[in-house]
């Protein structure tokens, strides 16, 4: 299994790369790229098993999309061949139409997906997060949970491209008006849900790694996961648990 | 009409402390909150002193802010601060009041401030500080701050152009702040335990701000401290003005050679040996000097300077000792500072860890993502041999602790704080810390009693 960091020296803010760490205990014989700003990235040539993005601050965001819009129409052509992607937090803003701040400042995104994000930097939003993830081809839905914790909102431009990649049950989707959390297009998983995602959510944690290839999706310490994972599911699926900060 | 209504503001929070004073609710910011309900730029109208400094920075402006307060009482000088109170604008608004005069003249007139550096907003448009001395920026609460870019662009924004700064120039993140402002810079020379590369999960400031290539280091210390460069164009970290160095941790003295003063050096007393309080120490010489007190005067202050207790404090139980430690909750940064400290610290050792946001769990449930931008791997060290963990987030620390390395045998818990000292080993001459937050500095001293209770009655 190959798996490529997109430009960890900025895209590591809130726990995100333990993300990968977890994957790296987990699968030990998993080869890492550590792409840098300015490095050709793996994925312009080759496809990885998996090309992980995280959260960032809003001035790296500049950084990161400069540094991608050369390769725009390679990303669109690997999501269309089924790569897999997963994007966390404000890196998922990366891939859409524009970024207006409320001082008036826009910022052209790579225009991938049709949305709209508005920032706000004098409010921040934060709330936990607890979602339902359906897996391909299957009927059952895992829990998905996690926390949220930005500046910023994201909107569909129209209701025809929403394509969510979770389905929440508490807390805000994209924006707080919709339910639908994220985005799923293919194998592309970009989702507002922070942190170490793939750490608190042992059953998506599996998932992934069986679609990257590997023959055994076990977790590290996988029984201490599923404990920390059923207590946070119990927890936050408790109506008195106050969900937003 | 503004005029007016400050005075009603004034008016109503004066009398509230004469109230809070007859109900013993003294150090509260009620007086504050109470004048800015009424005059919401009450900081605008209410005198001010002549002289203001203005301390800021993530880590260690607490206790750098006493530290200046401590030497300035011990020259005599009365002093309007905000010690007893908070750091927003309330409680600098509380402290105003408290020193003003019934028609809202500053009675004294020189004030030293411990500012948060979210409120810098609220309060710099009114208040302007002469000095302002920042320790340092990183990352702290995900949920209130953000990110520490973040907050240098609040703090660059909103710090009054005339300020002089007072700045760590092995920070980078905090070197960088309000550009155009004079300033001088103070950090540490290399010190014994440095090293070449970074190996914290937080590392904050990688990237060359010239050229994006990755930066290296001289020495680094954790995280983004340290001194980087760029090997790509020549970027370097600023030099500084006044340099630590020489620290010797034996005889618990630092000397500062002052670069901006032709080099002169002089040597100082630590009043503690973790790295944090070291930096506090330089940069409290560093304003110091820049308010004119001389190299002797500065030497004598801390001389007979303390730390606070509800920072760090130990206490000696027959063949055990008991350290007391603040480690901010949610802050991944100053939890990772504390587990290094540990690790380093000689001897046997059991740790109850209790900084567990107590508070938020009332309403709601913590954000733990701090968890995985702190170097819990420290913990993992053989003179460590147990960990209790307590609180609501049991089943997260244990994840954390088995992912950084620590055996599960090593590892216990407890749902009550108060029940954590019967999960210890109680090992000879045992070093004992427990850990707590801000919003568990009473609960941890009651926990350390019950360990001393326990141990005398062995």
């Amino acid at each position: 299994m190959r798996i490529e960091i997109l430009f960890p020296e900025i895209c590591n803010l809130y726990g995100e790369l333990f993300n990968m760490e977890l994957i790296k205990k987990s699968c030990p014989d998993a080869e890492f790229t550590e792409t840098n700003l300015n490095d050709e990235p793996l994925f312009s040539s080759d496809m990885p098993d998996l090309i992980y993005m995280g959260t960032m601050s809003e001035k790296s965001q500049e950084l990161v999309i400069e540094k991608l819009s050369a390769y725009k129409d390679r990303i669109a052509e690997l999501i269309e061949k089924g790569a897999n992607f997963l994007i966390t937090g404000n890196a998922l803003e990366i891939f859409g139409n524009i970024i207006e701040d409320k001082d008036g400042t826009v910022v052209k995104g790579l225009g991938l997906f049709p949305f709209t994000t508005k920032r706000d930097m004098m409010n921040r939003f934060n709330s936990l997060y607890i979602g339902e993830f359906t897996p391909d081809d299957s009927e059952s839905a895992m829990k998905i949970v996690g926390f949220k914790s930005q500046f910023t909102h994201s909107y569909w431009n129209n209701a025809a491209s929403v394509s969510p990649l979770f389905e929440t049950l508490r807390g805000p989707g994209l924006n707080p008006d919709i339910k639908g959390e994220g985005i799923r297009v293919n194998n592309f998983m970009a989702t507002y849900v922070i942190g170490p995602l793939l750490v608190l959510n042992p059953p998506f944690s599996k998932y992934l790694l069986a679609k990257c290839g590997t023959a055994d999706n076990s977790i590290v310490f996988e029984d201490a996961a599923m404990e920390a994972y059923n207590a946070r599911v119990e927890e936050y699926s408790d109506e008195s648990t106050g969900f937003y900060y | 009409m503004q005029k007016f209504r400050f005075l009603i503001a004034l008016a109503a929070a004066k009398l509230s402390i004469v109230a809070l004073k007859i109900t013993r609710h003294n150090g509260t910011n009620f007086p504050g909150v109470l004048a800015l309900r009424i005059c919401p730029d009450f900081i605008r109208y209410i005198g001010k002193p002549k002289r203001v400094i203005a301390v800021s920075g993530t880590n260690g402006k607490t206790t750098t802010c006493n530290m200046i307060l401590d030497a300035l009482t011990m020259d005599g000088k009365e002093v309007v601060n905000n010690r007893m109170g908070s750091n927003i604008n309330s409680g600098i608004a509380t402290s105003l009041i408290q020193n003003a005069t019934l028609t809202g003249k500053c009675k004294l007139d020189m004030g030293v401030f411990e500012v948060d550096e979210r409120s810098a907003l609220r309060i710099f448009p009114y208040l302007k500080p002469d000095y302002m001395l920042i320790t340092n920026l990183s990352r702290d609460s995900i949920m209130r701050n953000g990110h520490p870019e973040y907050i240098q662009r609040i703090l660059t924004k909103y710090i009054p152009k005339e300020t002089r700064l007072i700045l760590n120039a092995d920070d980078l993140i905090c070197s960088n702040v309000s550009p155009e402002n004079e300033r001088v810079y103070f950090g540490i020379e290399r010190m014994p335990g440095d090293k070449d590369r970074c190996d914290n999960l937080i590392q904050d400031f990688q990237i060359c701000p010239e050229c994006r290539h990755k930066l290296e280091f001289e020495y680094v210390r954790y995280s983004h401290i340290g001194r980087a460069f760029c090997p790509h164009c020549g970027f370097k970290a600023p030099d500084y003005g006044y340099a630590g160095c020489n620290v010797d941790l034996d005889a618990m003295t630092i000397q500062v050679r002052e670069d901006v003063c032709g080099g002169e050096i002089a040597t100082y007393r630590l009043l503690n040996d973790s790295v944090y309080n070291i930096y506090n120490v330089v940069s409290a010489v560093a304003l110091f000097r820049q308010l004119g007190y001389s190299r002797e005067q500065i030497q004598e202050f801390f001389n007979r300077m303390s730390i606070v207790g509800t920072r760090y404090d130990i206490k000696k139980v027959a063949d055990k000792k008991i350290h007391m430690m603040l480690a901010k909750d949610k802050n991944a940064f100053a939890g990772s500072r504390v587990f290094e400290y540990i690790s380093q610290t000689p001897g046997t050792k059991e740790i109850i860890i209790m900084n567990s946001c107590q508070d938020d769990a009332v309403h709601w449930s913590e954000n733990i993502c701090w968890l995985y931008d702190c170097d819990f791997e420290f913990l993992n060290h053989e003179s460590i041999k147990n960990i209790v963990v307590c609180g609501p987030r049991v089943k997260d620390y244990r994840y954390r602790l088995l992912l950084a390395g620590v055996p599960d045998e090593k590892i216990s818990y407890t749902d009550k704080e108060i029940d954590a000292p019967k999960q210890l080993k109680y090992l000879d001459n045992d070093n004992i810390f427990v850990l707590y937050g801000t919003d568990s500095i009473t609960l941890g001293y009651k926990v350390a009693e019950r360990i001393e209770r326990s141990i005398s009655c062995e």
